[in-house]
């Protein structure tokens, strides 16, 4: 069976189709796996398959970031409001993996209603990182990212809204892709910030986020702002990056980032320079702004997506309150962590009379002007390239003390996200933490002009065997 | 920057009740966040146009044909409170 775990998605799939291995053996071997979870990574595991549809990922069990619906699955969205909540229908994601013949292996952990960025919002505990249990294994994918890395699933699908794909994949030594916004379908997906949410996969290599995004892809009548991407996707075969042009921010140089992963980004861009690409400079100069954008539009957005938790139609009800209003304060004040609190609170300020100009208006502006600055960049560039996170893993409890710096972990996914474009963060290294200690994962971001997926998936293969990221957890993730 | 008051008065408009701890510290957390906010209240933007959606999509539509919806019961099942076929709340005026 311990074979069957080494294999990754692609390699699996190809096993079932062969009648190598049943599709039941598979998941067994998962599940079992999965049973060994030491990192809190899940907060449900399934006991079977179910039926299982023939097609691409015929017999690969997926684990599904608690956010996606599905039909009489505990779907709790790391919150207590939640708790216990069993949905009536399932979301367009993980219908279409189980069209494409994959399983849903289990639910993982999240910071509450994706608001995070190391996993120590969720509602039911934090989750461990497998390279270091003291360390956050980064959000709010962090149950998705922390199961792929700690072997506890072959792969996962996570959302991103401002980098809560990519950033848990940086920080776990995995790939994670945010596809452009609309490429997925967000039916099913519990909102946060409608304009910005995007379902995307958590896998161990390039050819596996290709073939997930290839499942998962696609117009859905239930939403009418998803368009798919035309002509589908292709496994990525490219090996050099010859012709192609990777743009560095130039306001880099001044960001803070610590040495160690900036160490491991100019290395990759030797790689990159290796291969054949060309590595040149673009000014980003709105890109700084986008932390204060985001931070105005995705609370302003969520104040409104999360004002349906009221206690009348499911989830928790405070019991005892003698009117209408005091139930919605008493079941909301309880039901609420402390962050998604703060964002409701802040969201709710920005967009109220007298500050919503100030506030929501002009970071709507902003987001126009990082939209222009990428596509100035790609008039002359093919990718735009950052270190996915500033830091490697921090450790448990080290920002929880501080709203904003937890946010700085966004910096660089943020302005992607605004823009709307596919960004994908792959393994570049390993790096010493800025205060010592054991080296941890770097992730390398690309990101390229919507819907060119192809392209990005195609380079990041190529950039992926040239780096050649063979490290293992050593603490791994089960006993 | 942001006093109590408003703290106060916001969480009345989100439908939230804070605890006195929590104003307070509501209050020291919101003001450090829009204090770095504040940083593009300096940009001129003035002839800007606002960006609040990527996908430029015209109104999608469907024909407008009568097609099931939900059973009662399906959407009832997950309700704190159901009964007689619909959702109970307590009144929205308070007693006495």
């Amino acid at each position: 069976m311990s074979e069957l775990l080494g294999l990754t998605v692609a390699e699996a799939a190809a096993k079932v189709a062969a009648g190598d291995v049943t599709a039941g053996e598979c998941f067994d071997a998962w599940r079992d796996a999965a049973a060994g979870d030491e990192l809190n990574a899940y907060l449900w595991r399934a006991e079977e398959s179910g039926e299982v549809a023939g097609g691409a990922l015929a017999g690969v069990p997926v684990a599904v970031k608690d956010i996606f619906c599905a039909e009489g699955v505990p779907t709790t969205a790391g919150s207590r409001i939640l708790e216990g909540y069993e949905p009536p229908y399932t979301s367009t994601a993980v219908r279409r993996l189980a069209e494409a013949g994959a399983s849903v292996l289990g639910k993982t952990n999240m910071d509450e209603f994706a608001m995070g960025s190391s996993n120590e919002n969720s509602a039911f505990g934090p989750v461990l990182n497998p390279w270091d249990r003291g360390r956050v294994p980064g959000g709010s994918s962090g149950g998705s990212a922390a199961a792929v890395a700690g072997g506890l699933a072959p792969c996962a699908i996570g959302t991103d809204t401002g980098g809560s794909i990519r950033q848990p994949a940086a920080l776990c030594g995995i790939v994670g892709l945010k596809p452009t916004y609309g490429a997925i379908s967000r039916y099913g997906m519990i909102a946060f910030a409608s304009s910005l949410d995007q379902c995307g996969p958590l896998t161990r290599d390039v050819t596996d986020a290709a073939l997930l995004l290839g499942a998962l892809q696609g117009r859905d009548s239930c939403d009418s702002t998803s368009v798919g991407i035309e002509g589908g996707v292709a496994a990525p075969s490219r090996e050099d990056l010859s012709g192609l042009r990777f743009a560095v921010p130039r306001e880099l140089a001044r960001d803070a980032v610590e040495p160690g992963v900036r160490e491991v980004f100019e290395k990759t861009l030797e790689t990159i320079e290796r291969l054949g690409g060309e590595v040149g400079e673009a000014p980003l100069p709105h890109a700084e702004h986008g932390i204060s954008a985001y931070y105005v539009i995705a609370p302003a957005e969520a104040s409104s997506n999360l004002a349906r938790y009221d206690g009348v139609r499911y989830g928790m009800r405070v019991d005892g309150s003698r009117d209408l209003v005091e139930m919605y304060e008493a079941t909301r004040a309880e039901g609420f962590g402390v962050e998604v609190k703060r964002r409701i609170m802040l969201g709710t300020y920005a967009l109220s009379s007298g500050y919503y100009d100030a506030y929501y208006g002009q970071a709507q502006k902003v987001r126009t002007k990082i939209a222009e600055d990428f596509a100035a960049a790609f008039a002359g560039f093919d990718f735009v390239v950052t270190p996915t996170s500033p830091s490697v893993a921090f450790g448990l409890g080290e920002k929880t003390d501080d709203p904003l710096a937890m946010y700085m972990n966004d910096f660089f996914t943020v302005p992607m996200s605004l823009a709307g474009i596919p960004a994908i963060s792959i393994p570049a290294g390993l790096a010493e933490p800025a205060g010592g200690g054991p080296r941890l994962p770097v992730g390398f971001q690309v990101a390229a002009p919507a819907f060119a997926e192809q392209k990005l998936l195609e380079a990041s293969y190529a950039l992926e065997r040239a780096i050649g990221f063979d490290a293992k957890p050593r603490e791994g993730a089960g006993g | 920057m942001i006093d109590r008051e408003q703290v106060l008065h916001v969480a009345r408009l989100a439908r939230l009740r804070l605890g006195e701890g929590e104003v307070e510290r509501m209050a020291g957390e919101l003001s450090g966040i829009l204090e770095h906010v504040d940083r593009i209240a300096a940009l001129d933007l003035e002839d800007v146009a606002p960006t609040s959606h990527v996908v430029e999509l015209d109104n999608v539509l469907r024909p407008d044909e009568p097609r099931p919806s939900w059973p009662r019961e399906t959407i009832l099942e997950p309700a704190p409170d159901p009964v007689d076929g619909a959702f109970r709340v307590p009144s929205p005026q308070a007693e006495g």
